[in-house]
């Protein structure tokens, strides 16, 4: 690894001028999980590295019912799935952080970086996109806000501009009856990169022997060169009665909109199945979580969990 | 560029080092300090062996700056023992033979001590869970995970 100039601000402001004075030489360290092998394998070799963990901005994790839920940009994996309101109110999350990597890399990884990142395969942003969350953003011209499904912009690709960082995450508090899951397919238990992934987001609306999608956003990892949201799905849900035909139709539209490459991890036409599978079981354990029944995720199960919606 | 001056604590000594912002914490704790039980595997946080605590937290030192342990406390594979002998997990990994290199153990051993510390009787499923992200090429994972389940409980 080239030697570098190594800077940990304590604000925000200094975090700022320290990123603008260097641009594109500078970048941003949180957990340096993606970021120290990046530059061990020479595929970034910044003049200068801005340590975001002294930032206190960076490092709160607070919720709310009013203010919601924000998420600061260095703020681990663990610290997140740990937290007891996450947990209860996000579990969507907790799926997605809680099988990034091992519990070594979760110890240090945070959804700030593995958002800013932009894999195409990365775990927690569909589950971030089905939450509707949006990306806190600082730059030496002030501060704006992005929903996260824009945030990314191609494989390794993000929106930010030269001189600006990624404070915080930010989602509001999801509504009663309200549920959300997300799944990968790996061909181990552990410790691998998504194949498919699939995040689901339902809100449910009329009486209990007839349940309506009322609000939903679903989104797709490893099938685009983005994180992609799905909003034909959507419209194929929303207004419509929960049960396994309109289930099977929101597939059926998400495998249409994958736009799945071949390669290492599986050929095109097997991650389009993929999508199909894992798009209803997403949504039905969305829906049994909205229920309130409990429905495990990969960590808690292995592997065994039942989806059908009865 | 010139080298940086670093205050931790490691295995419960204070200890300052001068590092390069480019040398992760496993370089350092190897090269300069003399820490060699943690052991370099694939260097790209894939294998575990490197594992070591960092204020408590089970990371992977090649990913970690050097610079960043800065006020912070470490834990190596040198701090399990005691001066009354092994730690409990060490001895229980003689026991069932839970070794044949020895390259993976020390990140074994410290992966296993953070595990029973925050979880001191896990389950097999919960064991195997939180050893997913250290790799053994030799003794298969059997045998690790039996003498992880017979010191849970037992191990301080």
């Amino acid at each position: 690894m080239r030697d570098f100039e190594y800077t940990a601000p304590n604000t925000l402001r200094e975090a700022v001028k320290l990123l603008s004075e260097k641009g594109e030489s500078a970048r941003v360290l949180a957990g340096g999980t993606d970021l120290i092998v990046q530059m061990r394998a020479r595929r970034f070799q910044p003049e200068r590295v801005v340590d975001i963990k002294n930032v206190p901005e960076a490092n709160e994790l607070t919720l709310s019912p009013r203010k919601g839920l924000r998420i600061g940009a260095a703020v681990p994996c663990q610290r997140i799935y740990n937290d007891e309101g996450v947990k209860e109110h996000f579990a969507g999350l907790t799926d997605a952080s809680m099988i990034i990597g091992g519990i070594q890399i979760q110890g240090r990884a945070t959804l700030g970086g593995n958002l800013c990142n932009a894999s195409p395969s990365a775990d927690s942003i569909p589950a971030l996109i089905s939450y509707g969350a949006e990306a806190e953003i600082i730059g030496p011209n002030g501060k704006r806000k992005l929903p996260v499904e824009d945030f990314c912009t191609g494989p390794g690709a993000n929106a930010l501009q030269p001189g600006e960082m990624l404070v915080a995450i930010h989602m509001s508090q999801p509504k009663p009856n309200s549920g959300a899951h997300y799944l990968r397919f790996i061909p181990r238990n552990e410790m691998d990169i998504a194949v498919v992934g699939v995040g689901a987001f339902v809100e449910l609306g009329g009486r209990s022997k007839s349940r309506v999608f009322k609000t939903v956003r679903l989104a797709l990892a490893a099938v685009a060169p983005t994180p992609l949201p799905v909003p034909e799905a959507v419209a194929a849900l929303e207004g419509q009665p929960v049960n396994d035909e309109t289930i099977a139709a929101a597939a059926a539209a998400a495998q249409q909109v994958a736009k799945p490459i071949s390669d290492m991890r599986g050929p095109a036409e097997y991650r389009r199945h993929l999508v199909g599978v894992l798009t209803k079981r997403a949504l039905i354990g969305a829906v049994k979580r909205a229920n309130g029944e409990f429905v495990p995720n990969a960590v808690q199960s292995s592997g065994h969990a039942v989806y059908q919606l009865s | 560029m010139s080298k940086i001056h670093v205050q931790c604590t490691i295995n419960g000594e204070p200890t300052e080092f001068l590092c390069e912002a480019r040398q992760s914490l496993l370089e350092v704790l190897r090269e300069e300090l003399g820490f060699t039980g943690t052991k370099e595997g694939c260097n790209d946080g894939n294998c575990g062996a490197c594992s070591v605590t960092l204020d408590g937290v089970l990371v992977d030192s090649c990913l970690v700056l050097a610079v960043e342990v800065e006020g912070k406390t470490v834990g190596t594979v040198e701090g399990l023992a005691s001066a009354h002998g092994l730690h409990p997990l060490q001895q229980k990994f003689l026991e069932h033979a839970s070794l044949q290199c020895g390259i993976c153990t020390p990140g074994f051993l410290v992966a296993s001590k953070a595990l029973l510390d925050e979880n001191p009787n896990p389950s097999e499923h919960e064991v195997r869970h939180w050893l997913a992200g250290n790799l053994c090429r030799c003794t298969g994972y059997d045998k690790i995970v039996r003498a992880v389940l017979d010191a849970s409980g037992t191990a301080e």
